[in-house]
């Protein structure tokens, strides 16, 4: 009986820790934007957000630029 | 601190910036870390529509400060103080509050030379005003309290 439950206990250790290093791995991090303004607020718009469109454009504008170089 | 030297301090101690260009509200570029000017004015360009359309967003009830961009294969940032703003590649997953240290030290250590001589002036000016024939001290270095008296207090 106890060696089924640490098999058991092992398998899920397992599939947690397995599952963690596939995230890491294969997790695509989504392009962001984050705007701080001057009364100390900050917002995030995240791709696929409808703000985040034209803010990610002209980063990616930018950022083109700069490697044009 | 001029422009370029500044420019240059800030790409010798963070080496996660690729690229930076220090520009005016109107868009025009003081200093670049980029060879190319045409690439340099093109960075300059897309960091101030990035930041008005970040302004637009919130329609200008608050002022855009700094603006961080986190892309697939790099990041940009930029940052404005005044009028004046400074904006930066980097590579991808950059350490950002350092980023954003570094970049605002940049602006404020080449402010003084876009701003005029006033800035640089002012140290000339206090050591002038003292009495003259007579050189002002140098400054003397603060002890810290011996530790019988830390102890007794």
């Amino acid at each position: 009986m106890k060696r089924r439950v640490l098999a058991l206990l092992g398998f899920a250790t397992g599939v947690f820790a397995g599952s963690v290093v596939f995230r890491r791995q294969f997790g695509k991090r989504r392009d962001r934007v984050e705007v701080y303004f001057d009364d100390g607020a900050m917002v995030s718009y995240v791709d696929g957000a409808p703000e985040a469109a034209t803010l990610l454009d002209a980063a990616r504008e930018a950022l083109q630029a700069a490697r044009s170089a | 601190m001029d422009v370029a030297q500044a420019l240059a301090d800030l790409t010798e101690i963070s080496t996660q910036i690729e690229a930076a260009v220090l520009f005016g509200a109107d868009g025009a570029v003081e200093g670049s870390t980029l060879k190319n000017e045409s690439a340099a004015k093109g960075l300059a360009a897309a960091a101030a529509q990035l930041l008005d359309r970040a302004g637009a967003l919130r329609g200008g009830e608050a002022a855009v400060t700094q603006v961080e961009a986190a892309l697939g294969d790099g990041a940009v940032f930029v940052v404005r103080d005044g009028a004046r703003r400074i904006a930066a590649a980097t590579v991808s997953n950059p350490t950002v509050g350092l980023v954003f240290y570094d970049l605002k030290s940049c602006l404020r250590d080449s402010a003084g030379s876009v701003g005029g001589e006033a800035a640089d002036a002012q140290p000339e000016n206090r050591a002038a005003s003292g009495t003259a024939g007579t050189a002002p001290e140098p400054a003397k270095p603060k002890r810290a309290p011996r530790k019988k008296d830390a102890d007794e207090a």
